[in-house]
């Protein structure tokens, strides 16, 4: 019960996201690849939806913007 | 059933919380620094709040019989500033030999930039230097991949740090490995939005075993809910756990990890 009424808040939340106007924020296409590795019987899905949101560059960043994470990593935001 | 507490920034919680987590069983609370939620503007800022770390938040938890320790840095949120971070550090040793004293923590990165590096290695050197032991904060949500792998690279390079007296926190699925095949410790933190559910929590303790683990509440000033260690252990018994591997995990685990500082004692009975 308790996974199903989790998937129908993912569901709604997308047909939410259909209804509202304006150009669509860069993490929801994150989201739509993260959502893929829910598909099959592919093993450590928690661990590939970590992965699907992550920054995957390896070198330092010359200098901290701001304080807070965003939820998903955006190659121009650095 | 007994717990403790090893991640808890208590100076943001109500007297409320002390009341529930000492009735819900917990032995003793462990306080890293944090961020204030705000930048402090000078080191006068730090030295406020190490005294109240290391003298008026102990004696609050005494009113409640609770155990109260820290530990002390600069935190990675407030690292971008090097020269604050440098005079900040250059305090710290002044504190070292206070009674309640753990270590140097919450260190890490948050936004894993090149000035978080430097003073991440600053810390890491003021623990060599004083044979501290070290609490890790590592970045949150897509930072927290690259920060781990960062911070673990900083602590290995450093030889006069013994992995098995550092503990990783905050780890989750795609983290938790990297950190034990390091030789370090790891932490899990159980939030309800971000980092760990208790569920999950359980779920990586089944996946990986329960060897060098805890489990921790942050019960900061966020979102946050200060009894989600005994909430886990709930989660555990009801998938089947017994009493004796839910105590390893809540109350074992850290009592050893924490062992390793000679201060680290608890009252009898």
């Amino acid at each position: 019960m308790d996974a199903r009424f989790k998937l129908i808040e993912l569901a709604a939340f997308l047909d939410r996201v259909d209804r509202a106007e304006g150009q669509a924020d860069f993490r929801l296409d994150a989201f739509r690849h993260a959502l893929r590795e829910l598909d099959g019987n592919k093993p450590e899905r928690a661990k590939q939806v970590l992965l699907a949101f992550s920054d995957p560059t390896t070198e330092p960043i010359a200098k901290a913007s701001g304080k807070g994470a965003i939820g998903a990593y955006a190659p121009m935001r650095g | 059933m007994r717990y403790i507490e090893p991640h808890g920034h208590m100076v943001s919680r109500v007297t409320d919380d002390y009341i529930d987590m000492v009735t819900a069983g917990c032995a003793c609370v462990c306080e890293p620094a944090f961020w204030a939620g705000y930048d402090r503007s000078s080191v006068n800022g730090f030295y406020d709040y190490f005294c109240q770390l290391t003298d008026y938040e102990p004696k609050r938890a005494a009113k409640f019989g609770l155990p109260h320790f820290c530990w002390l840095c600069i935190n990675p949120k407030e690292s971008e500033d090097v020269k604050l971070a440098e005079e900040v550090v250059g305090i710290i040793p002044k504190f070292l030999d206070r009674p309640n004293v753990l270590g140097i923590g919450e260190i890490g990165l948050n936004k894993n930039s090149r000035n978080e590096m430097k003073v991440l290695e600053m810390h890491v050197d003021l623990a060599a230097r004083h044979n501290q032991m070290i609490l890790v904060h590592t970045p949150h949500l897509e930072d927290k991949l690259k920060g781990t792998r960062l911070i673990v690279d900083v602590i290995k390079r450093d030889k006069r740090i013994q992995p098995e007296r550092v503990i990783i926190d905050h780890v989750e699925e795609h983290t938790i490995k990297l950190v034990l095949d390091a030789g370090f410790w790891a932490g899990m933190t159980l939030y309800p939005e971000s980092k760990c559910s208790p569920a999950r929590a359980v779920d990586m303790l089944e996946n990986y075993g329960s060897e060098r683990l805890w489990l921790n509440s942050a019960c900061d000033w966020g979102v946050s809910i200060p009894l989600n260690v005994p909430y886990t252990a709930l989660e555990m018994k009801r998938r089947g756990w017994s009493a004796e591997d839910v105590d390893n995990v809540v109350y074992q685990n850290p009592l050893k990890f924490l062992s390793q500082c000679k201060k680290f004692k608890l009252p009898k009975g």
